[in-house]
């Protein structure tokens, strides 16, 4: 199989995950609960996981790292713990829906929303941004990469937006973290939500979020913490404060693996070879009559994630015959982006999105852009 | 060309009930596959049932027993 999905989740995953992942497994007690050598063991593993994600996004404090089963929690954790009603948030049409759901929900309680809207091109109308806030606007919530165009945002001249009026900064980065350098001071960023499954490479169920220190989330769950039992709340103290329950342990080994993994290659070296694959298959199938894009292909950043249309083809059908006649995996339909979908006019459509990950090949994308080239001649014969 | 057939296309609410549908005509032995749902259907669930018309019967006797629920059952080119 030539696996092009990996926006939905990355399939190949560095051995050394995967040997973390069974070494935990056989080996980890419950972090935090007792001093048993095993249980010592899944907390010293899980310690070192969070020092490694904040050196990796420029957290200082690892305490403000946040273990997670995806970014969908992170950024439920986020929206309903810092957004109230009468509040207002500033997000964007890019988002996923784990970003719109939980502000819809925020706008059915009192809050109110504003999406800035994009350009033909997908590219995010950043000047917008200022215009609407208001005395009332409370946070920025913004993705760092579009899951569907691939079109990355500014995030730094977004947080100094934020910064400027005093709004609280929200960022997810499930499509980025792990290809585009991340800095939370740097970038002026509030909470960091991202996914450990995608271009992170760790396994599903991995994700977490880094708290700026001093902000204070109310949880959206409460439980066990291993501390403080005898108090009737959960303990307010990072990053146990939103870690209510047992963590993934042997997932968030093989996370540690995994950064270890981008960091001794090279987050550029991943990056750079993502882009020319990217770049590769864009060159071979622009000119394709009846094929066309979605995004801007011009930008200097952007994720390796290609949307794009056969004709006026269902997208469905087109990626079902790209998975049944020529083994590639691509995704149709909507991507959870509603919003993006009906800025690019593609609701009824939807998009095949192809997206490469470090250990696609050359030859895949070759693969791939015949198969794209002998759909589209076989769909023009047809109309 | 493509040949296109009119099929039988079951649509689903969630994902979960589309692979307990899956199981099930895999058990009774009924032909068919899951497809990316096509756009004439919008479905809650981006995966559709698809089997050849002559196995129609089997698969709405599945969807009529009620234990998996489906959004609905559809022929259409798949
Ligand atoms: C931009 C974006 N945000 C959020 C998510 C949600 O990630 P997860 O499903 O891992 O929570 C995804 C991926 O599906 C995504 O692409």
């Amino acid at each position: 199989m030539i696996y092009l999905d990996n926006a939905a989740t990355s399939r190949r995953k560095p051995q050394e995950v995967i040997d973390a992942v069974v070494f935990a497994m056989t080996s980890l007690g419950n972090a935090g609960r007792g001093t048993t050598e095993a249980a010592l063991d899944a907390a010293r593993t899980i310690y070192g996981a969070r020092d490694k994600i904040a050196g990796f996004f420029g957290v200082k404090n690892p305490k403000q790292v946040v273990f997670t089963a995806n970014s969908t929690e992170s950024l439920n954790i986020a929206i309903h713990g810092l957004i109230k009603p009468g509040d207002h948030v500033i997000s964007s049409v890019m988002e996923h829906n784990s970003v719109l759901r939980p502000l819809y929900e925020r706008e059915e309680a009192g809050a109110e929303l504003t999406l800035i809207e994009c350009d033909g091109k997908g590219r995010l109308l950043t000047d917008d941004i200022e215009k609407n806030i208001r005395d009332n606007t409370r946070a920025i919530v913004l993705t760092h990469g579009s899951n569907l165009t691939g079109n990355v945002n500014d995030i730094e001249a977004v947080g100094r937006i934020a910064k400027a009026h005093g709004l609280l900064f929200i960022v997810d980065a499930s499509q980025t973290a792990g290809v585009l350098p991340i800095d939370v001071e740097k970038m002026n960023i509030d909470v960091l939500c991202f996914t450990g499954h995608k271009s992170l490479l760790g396994p599903q169920g991995t994700g977490g979020m880094c708290v700026r220190e001093g902000l204070e989330i109310e949880p959206l769950k409460r439980g066990g913490s291993g501390v403080d039992t005898y108090n009737r709340h959960h303990p307010s103290e990072m990053p146990t404060a939103l870690e209510a329950g047992t963590l993934n342990g042997h997932g968030i080994a093989g996370l540690s693996a995994a950064i270890d993994f981008i960091e001794k290659t090279g987050i550029d070296e991943i990056r750079e070879k993502e882009q020319n694959l990217m770049k590769r298959f864009v060159e071979g199938v622009r000119d394709i009559p009846g094929v066309k894009l979605y995004g801007d292909f011009d930008a200097e950043v952007r994720c390796p994630v290609v949307a794009l249309n056969i004709g006026n083809a269902d997208s469905s059908e087109i990626s079902d015959i790209l998975s049944m006649d020529y083994d590639i995996a691509t995704r149709p339909g909507a991507h959870c982006a509603p919003e993006m979908h009906e800025s690019l006019g593609t609701v009824d459509q939807g998009a095949v999105r192809f997206s490469m990950s470090y250990f696609n090949t050359g030859e895949e994308i070759d693969a791939a852009i015949r198969a794209v080239r002998e759909i589209s001649e076989e769909f023009s014969e047809e109309n | 060309m493509r040949k296109k057939e009119i099929k039988t296309v079951v649509t689903f609410h969630v994902t979960a009930d589309a692979i307990a549908f899956e199981k099930r005509c895999k058990e009774l032995g009924i032909e068919g596959r899951l497809i990316p749902v096509p756009r004439v259907l919008s479905a809650g669930c981006g995966m559709a049932w698809a089997s050849p018309l002559s196995e129609e019967e089997r698969v709405r006797a599945i969807a009529e027993a009620g234990d998996i629920e489906t959004e609905g059952i559809w022929q259409c080119e798949a």
